[in-house]
């Protein structure tokens, strides 16, 4: 059984084909990370499994039933999702912006747990000391930390990120992926869009690599991430290294790079 | 142990504390005005036998009666009706202006402004060039309602995209909507005789003057429905903030709620114009006011604002029938009076601060 599958999915958009029979399954305590170039599909394949995007054909499931037979509410007792931007068009404080994270849960025993969980969410998102500042005057890293501590405090088996990190210092992008780590080792499955290689063979079970709107690989980072097929599907020379038990994926430059030519 | 858990429900006695107080204080006002602003106007009436003939009238021997041969004709057959009207025309608009910022996700949203109550007052002007009376005093709150609820719509569809609605979007939509609207009123002034005309120029210009009870009894249901409705609304709207997407993340059927909240905002509208005509940035300035004090939640700010809106329009209006011997003065004149530069002073702050409404 697993908590979210794909089959056979193709989105096109007025005509253009943006995803292609993709097929993607996340499993209970896995993390699922995808990458790819610029438009291959990484986001319209997150909008379909988070259930914003209908598949012109193929079929979504979460926990064997069709996404769209869920009412709002119940899918979002499944899934919680950070989108890439995030925006708010009123001056709550991130207190009250993590405490929306809890609404699918109103009415119903697991209410009474909502301060422990919206506190444990902050402090997990690292988003304790900006408690009281109001969310549109935040930085965008604080930003994507707050949606973060709102996905965490919706408290769902299935976790959507979309480039979570992009924002995010290097201690923010690793303690987030960590918390992710976590949160799948506590049973969760975890699909997440990123653009750095390397974070994604340091944290992801698997990664699935999109190109063109198809799925091009989709197997552990030591499987997926050699330099044949990076090289062809990111259209540039890539390098990948071990260093330290760790995979290293790295451009390779050209030294000595050819001046433009004076005008 | 213990002191974690009061340190977590200080807070929230707080918040409690804080909301009664709010809502407690702005009720307080309200009557006081109510109070003040029957007594007052040509025939000056103190407070004390304002209340003393409201108490004789439930039955209770309290206090002085007016002491005026007219006191108390004046206070029943004029100033009553005309109070009420005005707490209840000003709560509808503020509460509608909350509801169209909330669901447009754009603190610049108000019934007058995109063009809504405008909608309404060619409903309701088309009803008196044509004499339609197939529903009574209620033709004019009806067709009121509809007009309101296919403009609303109108804006709504058309000035969004992606999910948001850009001020500008919002600003232009309004003035293209406010063209059609003042075409159409043009157009029913052409068609309508004397009468009707200036039936028609007392809409446009808004007025509480010739306030009835019998108008008070249509509008006060309507108040009541749209705003236990919008309360019932308010929490969902606070996730509305988040985004069309984020929205539906956590829960929200965000087409129902939207189309839902449009209704209630036509039912606000059309009491409030029925009878009263444009009366345009209340609905602007009372939600703004509050969310300065009391923050963007809308648990609060939805009730808040209509009694905000009740205390500034009874005030607004005492205003504008005693500012001059002798006259009273169009009410809805008064409001933009005011409100325009208010309005110009948010578009200044919104540029300022890029989108970051506080």
């Amino acid at each position: 059984m697993s908590a979210i599958n794909a089959r056979g999915v193709s989105v096109a958009f007025d005509g253009t084909p943006i995803l292609t029979d993709v097929d993607l399954d996340v499993r209970p305590g896995e993390v699922v990370a995808l990458v790819g170039p610029n438009g291959a599909g990484k986001s319209t394949l997150l909008a379909v499994l988070a259930g914003d995007v209908e598949p012109t054909a193929g079929r979504v499931t979460i926990d064997d039933r069709d996404l769209g037979s869920y009412p709002a509410r119940e899918l979002a007792r499944h899934r919680a999702v950070q989108l890439q931007k995030q925006g708010l068009a009123f001056g709550f404080r991130v207190s009250e912006v993590v405490r929306m994270g809890r609404t699918p849960w109103h009415r119903t025993d697991l209410e009474d747990d909502d301060d422990r969980i919206v506190v444990e969410s902050m402090e997990r998102a690292d988003v304790v000391e900006l408690a009281d500042r109001l969310f549109p005057t935040l930085s965008g890293g604080e930003q994507a930390r707050t949606s973060f501590a709102r996905l965490l405090a919706q408290a769902t088996p299935v976790l959507m990120l979309d480039e979570p990190t992009a924002a995010l210092d290097i201690r923010h992008q690793e303690s987030l992926l960590a918390v992710a780590r976590e949160a799948a080792a506590a049973g969760a499955g975890v699909v997440v869009v990123l653009h750095d290689l390397s974070l994604a063979a340091a944290y992801a079970d698997r990664i699935c690599v999109l190109s063109h709107g198809a799925v091009r690989a989709d197997g552990p980072p030591a499987e997926v991430l050699t330099a044949e097929l990076l090289t062809e599907v990111y259209a540039h020379p890539v390098d990948v290294i071990e260093h330290d038990g760790n995979l290293l994926v790295v451009p390779v430059r050209v030294k000595g790079a050819v001046p433009w030519p004076a005008v | 142990m213990t002191a974690t858990v009061v340190d977590r429900q200080r807070p929230v006695i707080r918040a409690v504390a804080g909301r009664v107080g709010l809502l407690g204080g702005l009720s307080a006002v309200l009557l006081v005005s109510l109070v003040f602003a029957a007594g007052h106007g040509q025939l000056d009436i103190p407070p004390s036998e304002v209340l003393g003939s409201v108490l004789h009238k439930i039955g209770l021997d309290l206090g002085p009666v007016p002491h005026h041969p007219q006191g108390e004709n004046t206070l029943w057959q004029v100033r009553f009706p005309r109070v009420v009207m005005a707490a209840l025309a000003g709560a509808c608009l503020a509460t509608a202006g909350a509801l169209m910022q909330g669901v447009f996700g754009n603190p610049l949203a108000e019934p007058g402004i995109v063009g809504v109550s405008a909608g309404a007052a060619v409903a309701a002007a088309t009803v008196i060039v044509f004499e339609w009376t197939f529903a009574g005093t209620w033709t004019i709150a009806i067709c009121a309602f509809v007009g309101g609820l296919i403009t609303t719509l109108l804006v709504y569809v058309t000035s969004r995209d992606g999910g948001r609605t850009e001020v500008v979007t919002l600003v232009l939509t309004g003035i293209a909507v406010t063209a059609m609207t003042t075409a159409a009123l043009a157009f029913l002034m052409f068609l309508g005789d004397t009468q009707a005309r200036e039936e028609i120029v007392f809409w446009t210009l808004g007025s509480l003057n010739g306030s009835r009870w019998e108008y008070v009894g249509v509008v006060f249901p309507m108040a009541v429905v749209g705003i236990a409705a919008a309360m019932v609304l308010a929490p969902k709207l606070d996730l509305l903030a988040l985004g069309d997407r984020a929205a539906r993340h956590v829960g929200v059927d965000v087409e129902r709620l939207r189309l839902s909240t449009i209704v209630v905002v036509a039912v606000l509208t059309a009491a409030a114009v029925a009878f009263c005509g444009i009366i345009s940035f209340i609905g602007l300035v009372v939600p703004h006011l509050i969310r300065m004090v009391a923050g963007p939640g809308h648990r609060l700010l939805v009730p808040a604002s209509a009694l905000g809106g009740a205390v500034l329009l009874v005030l607004a209006d005492l205003w504008a029938r005693t500012l001059v011997d002798y006259a009273d003065l169009p009410i809805g004149m008064l409001t933009a009076l005011i409100g325009g530069p208010f309005f110009f002073w948010l578009i200044r702050r919104a540029r300022k601060t890029s989108g970051g409404w506080a």
